[in-house]
């Protein structure tokens, strides 16, 4: 446990030195900072809007853009340290594989969690400080946003490493982390989409299209955070949905959870088996 | 042997149809410096990267300090074994005390070890640079305090002497030496063989992933008994008395008016030395060439070619 604790401490260190936390932070909060004030405008009037208007608006964005910095750090974490050489020395010392993978996992998540939290939670407390509109339900969408953003980040940041470690080189690795990007943040969805249309209602039941919501981890996302709150989902244009929607809350966050545990322990897995 | 701390035996490591090592036996033994020696692909990576777990052999078993080092459960033995690859790559950003830090948490050393071991291979005043401004020797020298972090009863060094100036290469060594007093095994792989040549108790020589020879250097040389060389300077009236003097045990040459080469096979050798002070004649100067490694190398090359 020591050892993956200093691996930690080293990756966030590594992260600090090479900016990435800082350039990430800076990126989350002007990004949520310029929804948090011009956002509102899908509710018809610009200024500062309600807390629940942007999480609507914070959402959709993290969609996009969390799994693109997550894929983009992580992608790289394996498969360029063996092409530099620098991780071929570290697997000689007394550090299992698998500490090596949880300890830079973490580490990176770590640093993930950090731009995500801080990066929010100062759009958050701007946006009330500049008289926006915020109740406890609001705030509780809030807080709920911005811990499944960060469990979202952790997903792509599982997904980027086993990217990582099953890629013969860094090309590969870059390539499969754009393709993973763009079928589960868009093509996922637009298929889904087009079968509905498709399909008239014939096969695809409602059931069904929920579970298959649940394969992808932005879906999870969404649906977590667009219809898990009454004032967020009227925003939404999601209330509809809401009662048609038979996963809780707590169920959608323990898939969420899974898209991190699973990605990260194949990960472990096959590095374990790994060659060099 | 009792005190081997690293064993191979029948050793094999296929990579797809290629063989890059191929029935290995080796065993060293706690207090020995052993240089593997070998042109580029010879196996001799393979082979410390079997030594460290890195990959398992396809065939064989590997042995170090008691243990299979591919197996999970011989990550903390790893404590006890210094590498220092042949490619080295550290992180650009980090400094030098920061990387050996970092380093010696993983091996459980106190953090203490650091400067004096940065001062041990003369990094003392670089000390607070980031790496990525260190020249090549200056990384090597990094490669080496790593290594030597945790005092390792195993030390495997790849190509170690590769950017180092003279100086450097004649301090190494001594570090090397005192290593090695202290018991520890350490195995050097290298093309520069004239600079391992004093320096390794045993030598072992690969080809296509084969050992081709192994031994001390005297071993080898009566193993492939290339002709020893002695160059005499003797009176210029006194060439006429080597023909009968080395009749049956050696050829000569003369190589201007002073001087004389003997050619004879090792194990004539000393009777050509005897029959010399026998003659008549005062010898000015007399010098003993032995086969190098160099020329050891290239002749068990010759013999492995089909």
């Amino acid at each position: 446990m020591i050892t993956v604790l200093i691996l930690v401490i080293n990756e966030v260190r590594a992260g600090v030195r090479n900016r990435w936390v800082v350039a990430t932070t800076l990126l989350m909060a002007a990004l949520a900072l310029t929804l948090a004030f011009l956002g509102s405008a899908p509710t018809g009037n610009v200024g500062v809007g309600g807390l629940a208007v942007t999480v609507v608006s914070l959402s959709s964005l993290t969609i996009f853009l969390l799994p693109l910095i997550a894929l983009l750090l992580s992608y790289d974490a394996v498969v360029g340290e063996i092409e530099r050489g620098t991780l071929i020395l570290l697997l000689t010392y007394p550090v299992g594989r698998a500490q090596v993978v949880l300890g830079k996992f973490l580490g990176h998540t770590a640093i993930l969690s950090f731009a995500t939290t801080l990066g929010y939670g100062a759009a958050g407390v701007a946006l009330v400080a500049c008289g926006g509109a915020a109740d406890a339900s609001s705030w509780h969408a809030f807080l709920a946003m911005i811990g499944s953003s960060v469990l979202l980040g952790a997903a792509f940041t599982a997904l980027g490493y086993l990217i990582s470690v099953t890629s013969r080189d860094r090309g590969t690795a870059a390539g499969l982390a754009i393709g993973a990007w763009l079928l589960l943040v868009l093509l996922y969805d637009m298929g889904l989409l087009g079968a509905l249309v498709a399909d008239q209602g014939r096969l695809l039941s409602v059931p069904m299209v929920n579970t298959l919501l649940l394969f992808n981890p932005t879906d999870v996302y969404r649906l977590f955070n667009l219809s898990g709150f009454d004032n967020v989902s009227q925003f939404a244009g999601m209330a509809g949905l809401t009662g048609q929607l038979q996963v809780s809350p707590g169920a959608l966050l323990a898939v969420l959870v899974a898209w991190v545990a699973v990605p990260l322990l194949a990960a472990m897995l096959i590095f374990q088996r790994r060659q060099f | 042997m009792a005190n081997a701390t690293v064993t191979m035996k029948g050793v094999s490591k296929r990579y797809g149809g290629l063989a890059a090592v191929c029935g290995v036996d080796l065993s060293l033994a706690q207090g020995e410096c052993i240089a593997l020696v070998g042109h580029n692909g010879a196996g001799k990576s393979t082979l410390i990267k079997l030594m460290l777990g890195l990959i398992r052999p396809t065939t064989g078993e590997v042995q170090v300090l008691g243990v299979d080092p591919a197996a999970i459960g011989a990550v903390r033995g790893r404590a006890n074994i210094g590498f220092l690859p042949e490619n080295l790559a550290f992180p650009d950003a980090m400094t030098a005390v920061e990387l050996l830090s970092f380093y010696a948490r993983l091996k459980r050393e106190p953090i203490a070890v650091v400067l004096p071991l940065l001062a041990r291979v003369g990094l003392a005043e670089a000390a607070r640079r980031r790496v990525c401004t260190y020249s090549k020797g200056m990384r090597q020298r990094l490669g080496l305090a790593q290594a030597l972090l945790g005092a390792p009863q195993v030390l495997l060094l790849d190509e170690p002497t590769t950017g180092l100036d003279p100086e450097l290469r004649c301090q190494f060594y001594d570090i090397i030496r005192a290593l090695r007093d202290g018991g520890t095994t350490v195995l050097l792989s290298s093309h520069a063989l004239t600079e391992l040549e004093e320096r390794a108790d045993r030598v072992v020589v690969m080809n296509r992933g084969c050992m081709v020879a192994h031994g001390t250097m005297a071993e080898l040389r009566c193993l492939v008994d290339l002709p020893v060389r002695i160059l005499l300077r003797v009176p210029d009236n006194s060439l006429s008395l080597f023909p009968e003097a080395l009749a049956g045990v050696g050829t000569w040459r003369q190589v201007n008016a002073h001087v004389i080469e003997i050619t004879c096979r090792h194990h004539d050798k000393m009777l050509v030395l005897r029959r010399i002070i026998e003659l008549p004649l005062v010898v000015d100067d007399l010098e003993i060439m032995l086969p190098t490694l160099d020329e050891l190398y290239a002749n068990f090359m010759r013999q492995e070619q089909p």
